[in-house]
């Protein structure tokens, strides 16, 4: 490889480098512009959820078929980095087939591999491709994939399949190339599956297939490199944050709602005990009750919406969905990411951010779909990494119900009963025990005294 | 229980009855059956009557929770009053709510949802079920409530009391985790539903009725309400009975 190509490549690596700085840093600040949550307790757990349900994909396995297609992505992707390790140390030392020379025969089995992979990929690749544009399965169909949602899902799996045929390419070429004593190209001994492809470049001159040769390698890096920052404005960036997300996901049982501990302070003074801790009583800064906008919600929450795949499995699985109703679960991840690209976006261009008079509540999530959910976590347990919508429709729920007093009048009718006759039914308090009256009459005994 | 404290003693177990077991005529007869049991194996419990309020569950999740706080305070005042150590109840809100979330706001005890609690009498022996009983060879299907299955991962006990029975137990095709909610949990119980194509009950009461059950066993007043609308608006109530687990062994055991 010429010098000026190892110039460019270097110019090339630079620039997709500090792009992919400044989208990272980019996201970093959207998720930190969430509450500051302590989420590290328990390492040990948390580890093995990562493990299990990020890196060994557990939870997608409640489906075989496209648990399997979605492993070969997976498999394939992380392996055939290790080619793209090559392609740049390469690139930077502007050499060919770096590993080559060293590894000698052994050479060929791992390339074999990763050509096998990038076969694997391809076939998934169609048969997702297949699945999500040709048969009619609703999740892939729903009011909130809209153009761009859609045009995502379909770019990554297309960027895909032409990258694994970059690489067949490639090695098609270069194997001729060995051949061909006027290119003195390194061995890489018998490669299976772009071998097939040989036929296609055999006829054409030396010149001609060296052109071809590098059109793919260039072709493929660059390639690479592009989808590194495309999917940073992509649902794809799962790949990297399903890892922090099933680290720092909730892991108490699902049924336990946070806990407010600011509304815990007023209450403990309310009923007049002196609220523990009573020294750092000097404002500590409250917030907002419950969620308005983004900057309401914790930072897990939002670093969910950043790894959300949009794959609908919570919504398939929402009753409310189920039944028509407007709620969505996978909308209120999509709608959270949204609302804070928004903000992150105005705020790196020096504009309002936050306070451009729009808001996560009525803006993006409207309260017709947040009142619909009952709470049922059937979305937490299908989501396969662990995001948790419920998190986020009960912090907008408590917002309406602490900040406005605006929730629907049969739940403000519900709060007053449980307030004045401490049950959500307007029940005389001291009615409460009259089953026992009526057991007793039943049984002709007086088994009421036997239980108070 | 102020009388048996009165009295200095202890019970083996506080029996939480939660509103709807307090109040609703249907969930009532559940009470009942339960207490029916407890007194027919010898179990010594309390219930706290008047001084017993709302957990607060309901509130919560509709999201105020100022008042959650304020209803989970004075009952923790009341059961750290009398030294509670173990509960147990029969609605899976309250199970949740007290089990979850009160040790935050200072109320630690061993609670238990009655589905387990009748199980564990069934393995200690303590419950013989009679075979050939009412349920013998019958079809039932049991619903999972939201908030013992998912919310806690019991989805074992109510079966297993079940299939104690001798009884058919059938399985809708969502069970388990996969589980279809009634449509009452997170408050919904207390307002009418969102526009949509139908009610969450009547889509689940017609999955439960198409595996040809007679009885769908249930162990959670808000589901006992919602299949029981369910069941009455498709017009089988002489066909297909909605009861729950503990009706089921008094009923069985004949109390
Ligand atoms: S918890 Fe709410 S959003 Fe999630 S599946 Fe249940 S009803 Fe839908
Ligand atoms: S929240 Fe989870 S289940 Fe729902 S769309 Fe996102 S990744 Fe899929």
């Amino acid at each position: 490889m010429g010098l000026i190509q190892q110039i460019v490549f270097l110019l090339v690596l630079a620039i997709a480098g500090y792009m992919l700085y400044r989208r990272i840093s980019r996201i970093r600040q959207n998720i930190l512009l969430g509450k500051e949550g302590k989420h590290n307790d328990q390492p040990s757990v948390r580890s093995k959820n990562m493990l299990l349900v990020a890196f060994g994909q557990k939870k997608m396995f409640k489906k075989f078929i496209p648990a399997f297609l979605h492993l070969c992505i997976y498999v394939g992707f992380i392996v055939i980095n290790l080619e793209v390790l090559e392609f740049v140390l390469a690139g930077i030392f502007g050499t060919h087939r770096i590993f080559a020379p060293t590894l000698g025969s052994f050479y060929t089995i791992p390339i074999n591999i990763f050509e096998f992979l990038a076969v694997t990929v391809i076939l998934s690749c169609v048969f997702f491709l297949l699945r999500r544009n040709v048969l009619p399965i609703k999740r892939f169909n729903a009011r909130e994939l809209t153009a761009w949602p859609k045009l995502d899902a379909n770019i990554i799996l297309v960027v895909e399949i032409i990258l694994m045929f970059a690489i067949l390419t490639m090695n098609a070429t270069d194997q001729i190339l060995q051949d061909r004593p006027d290119a003195n190209y390194p061995d890489t001994g018998y490669l299976f599956f772009s071998g097939l492809f040989i036929p296609l470049f055999e006829g054409m001159s030396t010149r001609s297939l060296i052109f071809v040769e590098r059109f793919a390698w260039w072709f493929h890096i660059i390639g690479i490199l592009g989808f590194a920052i495309y999917i940073t404005y992509s649902k794809h960036l799962h790949i990297f944050m399903a890892f922090p997300q099933t680290y720092y996901a909730r892991i108490a049982p699902k049924g336990k709602m946070d806990n407010m501990p600011a509304v815990t302070k007023e209450v403990q003074i309310m009923l007049g005990a002196q609220p523990e801790n009573g020294d750092d009583t000097e404002a500590e800064e409250v917030g907002r009750f419950g969620a308005k906008d983004v900057n309401d919600l914790d930072w897990r929450d939002i670093m969910g919406a950043y790894a959300c795949t949009e794959c609908g499995r919570c919504t398939a699985e929402c009753p409310a969905n189920q039944t028509g109703k407007k709620l969505s679960p996978r909308k209120i991840m999509m709608d959270t990411r949204d609302r804070s690209e928004e903000v992150g976006k105005s705020l790196q261009k020096g504009g309002k951010g936050l306070e451009d008079g729009k808001s996560l509540l009525d803006d993006y999530i409207q309260r017709e779909e947040i009142n619909a959910c009952t709470s049922c976590n059937a979305c937490v347990e299908a989501c396969p990494i662990n995001i948790n919508p419920l998190a986020i429709i009960l912090q907008l729920r408590r917002y309406v119900a602490m900040e406005e007093a605006q929730s629907p009048p049969a739940w403000n009718a519900m709060f007053s009963n449980v307030e004045n006759n401490f049950a959500p039914w307007k029940f005389a308090p001291t009615d409460r025990f009259n089953w026992a009256d009526e057991l007793a009459d039943e049984t002709g005994g007086t088994q009421k005294e036997s239980q108070e | 229980m102020a009388d048996m404290s009165a009295q200095g003693q202890e019970p083996e177990v506080l029996f939480w009855v939660g509103c709807a077991g307090s109040y609703d005529d249907r969930y009532k007869r559940v009470t009942k059956a339960f207490v029916k049991i407890l007194h027919k194996v010898g179990v010594q419990f309390a219930v706290l009557g008047p001084e017993e309020t709302c957990t607060g569950d309901p509130a919560r999740r509709a999201g105020n929770e100022f008042l959650f706080q304020m209803q989970a305070a004075s009952n923790i005042e009341v059961l750290n009053g009398y030294n509670v150590k173990k509960i147990v109840t029969a609605c899976p809100h309250c199970f949740n709510t007290i089990k979850n979330e009160y040790p935050e706001l200072g109320g630690n005890y061993e609670v238990i949802h009655h589905s387990t609690f009748l199980q564990q009498l069934i393995n200690e022996g303590r419950i013989k079920l009679q075979g050939g009983g009412a349920f013998n060879g019958k079809k039932i299907t049991y619903h999972d409530s939201c908030f013992l299955g998912r919310a806690n991962n019991i989805y074992e006990a109510p079966r297993e009391v079940l299939e104690a029975l001798d009884a058919d137990l059938v399985e809708m095709k969502r069970c388990r985790t996969k589980g279809f909610c009634c449509g009452a949990g997170g408050a919904q119980m207390f307002k009418d539903a969102e526009a949509g194509k139908k009610e969450v009950n009547t889509e689940r009461t017609e999955e439960a009725l198409s595996t040809g059950a007679q009885t769908i066993a249930v162990a959670c007043p808000f589901c006992m309400t919602m299949m029981s609308d369910g069941v009455k608006n498709k017009n089988k109530e002489k066909e297909v009975a909605v009861k729950d687990i503990a009706e089921i062994i008094a009923e069985n055991e004949k109390l």
